[in-house]
């Protein structure tokens, strides 16, 4: 176990490089303009462009979550109760639809998977999603889950553009559909080798979404995983405007005080 | 009518009470209404009013964090998330706190750099420069011990980084950095006594030498923007002709200030508290994993400029050795200035180009420091390093032939 880890971190460590490598952008000088830029030049990536004051997307994001996710995915600081409260549903919808038998509606989203069965199973314990989109970001995840393709090589069949050699079965596949990465190829003489350019996906077979609703489905997921990464943000800007209110207004008393006082001053 | 005037007598038989077992009275005057300061002090001069407002902010936004952290590896990371998630406004004190210590070094920068504009560390005010920078020093200190307790991955191997620097120094190196961690790693007992040190040791620190550097400003009294001691002048009353009682003139001032300040404040706060993984690190969300280290570990922001010094160096003892004298070096510029003016308004060109190359540098520094260290950025790195020693280095040099204009008798002020 420890040297799976170790050699999911050294993975992570190399994201980057590898990611680069993958889809073909060997040329070094590449690779350091990536790797300064922070890694941004992944043709994978995607922008979410998901809202978390869409009350009706975090519904079904909640709802997508504990369907596909939470078998295997804890949110372990996230309380049901607190997704009654947020997502506008009573505590007996919440019970009903979204928790499994014996849960309470204080509890938090735990997983019944052990940590032995998970690495035994995927070689590693799949992460707990109650933070994964402050510390990877909405887009991040967005792409990651629009990005798996068929890769023959691997033990699950399928392979992810964004997090190469990931774990991570593509559980929403009867929903998409399985698709091929389409590259561009660029015989390189030189090296001997095909520099391949990732160009496009394209669908093997069919899901039972089209591709929109697809786009939607992980869109609405993506939110509900935005939201749960800081349930109290929208409430913060709330409460940001109108501390701002109260500022301008104290600043304009505090100023005329400031002029009074100082007219005495030559 | 004759019930307010009884009251009134009561208060000032209270106050006399208190006066003639406690100097409450002499103090205030003393300390606010009958300590005369400058009347032309300019934006720069908001920013020690401004520390002191973020100091207090730190220390009660502190002790509501307190009441729900634990500090132990196994329940800090959830417990700053139940802090964030279910204590009554607890998400508002924690980003009060990590946005406060953002702030805290942003306006003790400015205050520091003001300083070095208008000479407040010349004659005779050394030793509120010295105690200025021992609080520096300990906000560096209480900054970093501080940065450990959410126990991220980031808090982590930031940890592991910085202490790990300490086993550069030859001889006791090594020992010296499993005497600091108390274990052959970052381990809960790290965490608990980071923890000792950060909510007991450099705040009672903070608090003792920030008395100490406003007593000795209240003693040889303020600088100004010109650099002139108004206390040479003094009016028929025996007070500076040129100052005025710092309560209420700058108490109202810096109330104004204060407020801007809060706006902008509340902006980060409220809108961007991760402040684009500046304030907040998004590493920093993944709980402390020994076995995995983040894609790329930078210190936060405020220390960039040092970190960007000790990667420049090829070699580590004289990378960490350059990293401490980057920080050192300001304790002795009251006597690496040999210029008779102080303010930056009557130096010549040489100060002010090479005060301009330094503040230049601090900020390129601060920037590479953020980025991976790639040859090019590495070079750019050293360059700004030169450039930045320099400015200490060669200051006997350049304020001794610097070409200075006459500094006036009195300072300049316009009524507004």
């Amino acid at each position: 176990m420890p040297t799976e880890h170790l050699a999911e971190a050294m993975m992570k460590k190399s994201f980057h490089k590898l990611v680069l490598g993958v889809v073909g952008l060997s040329a070094l000088s590449w690779s350091a303009v990536g790797a300064a830029a922070g890694g941004g030049h992944n043709p994978a990536m995607q922008l979410a462009r998901n809202d978390v004051a869409n009350v009706a997307s975090l519904q079904r994001g909640a709802r997508n979550f504990m369907n596909y996710c939470s078998g295997c995915h804890s949110a372990k600081y996230v309380r049901y109760s607190r997704l009654a409260e947020d997502l506008s549903l009573t505590e007996k919808q919440v019970t009903d639809n979204l928790m499994f038998v014996g849960e309470r509606i204080h509890d938090t989203i735990k997983i019944g998977m052990k940590p032995e069965d998970a690495s035994h199973w995927f070689g590693t314990t799949p992460p707990d999603l109650s933070l994964i989109a402050r510390s990877r970001g909405a887009d991040y995840i967005y792409s990651f889950l629009k990005s798996f393709y068929l890769d023959p090589s691997r033990p699950t069949g399928t392979n992810n553009l964004i997090l190469p050699g990931t774990s991570m079965p593509h559980v929403l596949w009867e929903l998409q559909g399985l698709q091929r990465a389409v590259y561009d190829g660029e015989s390189d003489a030189e090296h001997n080798t095909v520099h391949k350019k990732f160009k496009e996906f394209e669908l093997a077979k069919q899901g039972s979404l089209s591709p929109q609703e697809y786009d939607q489905f992980v869109r609405d997921t993506v939110n509900f995983l935005d939201y749960i990464a800081e349930p109290m943000q929208l409430e913060r800007r709330n409460l940001g405007m109108r501390v701002l209110a109260f500022l301008i207004i104290f600043f304009l008393f505090a100023y005329f005080l400031k002029k009074e006082y100082w007219k005495d001053v030559k | 009518m004759s019930a307010t005037m009884q009251e009134k007598g009561r208060m000032a038989q209270l106050v006399d009470w208190i006066d003639a077992r406690f100097p409450m009275t002499r103090f205030m005057k003393e300390h606010a209404s009958e300590y005369y300061a400058p009347k032309n002090f300019n934006f720069w001069y908001y920013f020690g009013s401004l520390a002191l407002v973020v100091l207090v902010l730190q220390i009660v936004t502190g002790i509501f964090l307190t009441m729900n952290y634990k500090p132990s590896a196994a329940d800090a990371f959830a417990s700053v998330e139940y802090i964030m998630r279910d204590v009554e406004w607890g998400w508002l004190i924690r980003y009060m706190h990590s946005t406060g210590a953002s702030a805290f070094f942003i306006v003790v920068y400015l205050h520091m750099f003001r300083g070095l504009m208008y000479g407040s560390y010349k004659n005779p005010r050394e030793l509120v420069w010295i105690f200025g920078m021992l609080i520096y020093l300990c906000l560096m200190a209480e900054a970093f011990f501080g940065y450990l307790l959410p126990w991220g991955n980031m808090s982590y191997w930031g940890a592991q980084v910085i202490v790990s620097l300490f086993g550069a120094i030859p001889g006791i190196g090594e020992s010296l950095v499993e005497w600091i961690r108390g274990d052959y790693y970052i381990s809960d007992i790290t965490l608990n006594r980071f923890f000792a040190l950060h909510v007991i040791a450099l705040p009672l620190a903070l608090v003792f030498l920030v008395i100490a550097h406003i007593f000795a400003l209240h003693e040889v009294g303020s600088n100004n923007p010109d650099g002139v001691e108004i206390k040479k002048l003094k009016g028929p009353d025996g007070h500076p002709v040129d100052g005025i009682p710092f309560h209420p003139y700058y108490t109202v001032k810096d109330l104004v200030g204060f407020i801007v300040f809060a706006m902008l404040f509340a902006l980060v706060l409220f809108f961007a508290p991760e402040m684009g993984g500046y304030f907040l690190e998004h590493a920093n969300f993944d709980p402390a994993n020994p076995l995995q280290t983040p894609e790329h570990i930078a210190p936060v922001w405020y220390f960039t400029p040092f970190y960007a010094i000790l990667r420049a160096v090829p070699n580590k003892l004289l990378g960490v050795a350059l990293m401490g004298a980057a920080v050192i070096l300001f304790v002795f510029l009251p006597w690496l200035d040999r210029s008779k003016v102080k303010s930056i308004r009557y130096r010549g060109w040489l100060f002010r180009g090479f005060l301009g190359a330094f503040a230049v540098s601090f900020i390129a520094l601060g920037y590479l420091g953020l980025q991976p260290a790639t040859p090019g950025y590495t070079l750019a790195a050293r360059f700004f390093a030169v450039v930045y020693f320099a400015f200490f280095l060669l200051m006997p040099w350049y304020t001794r032939i610097d070409q200075t204009k006459p500094v006036p008798e009195r300072v300049t002020y316009h009524a507004h």
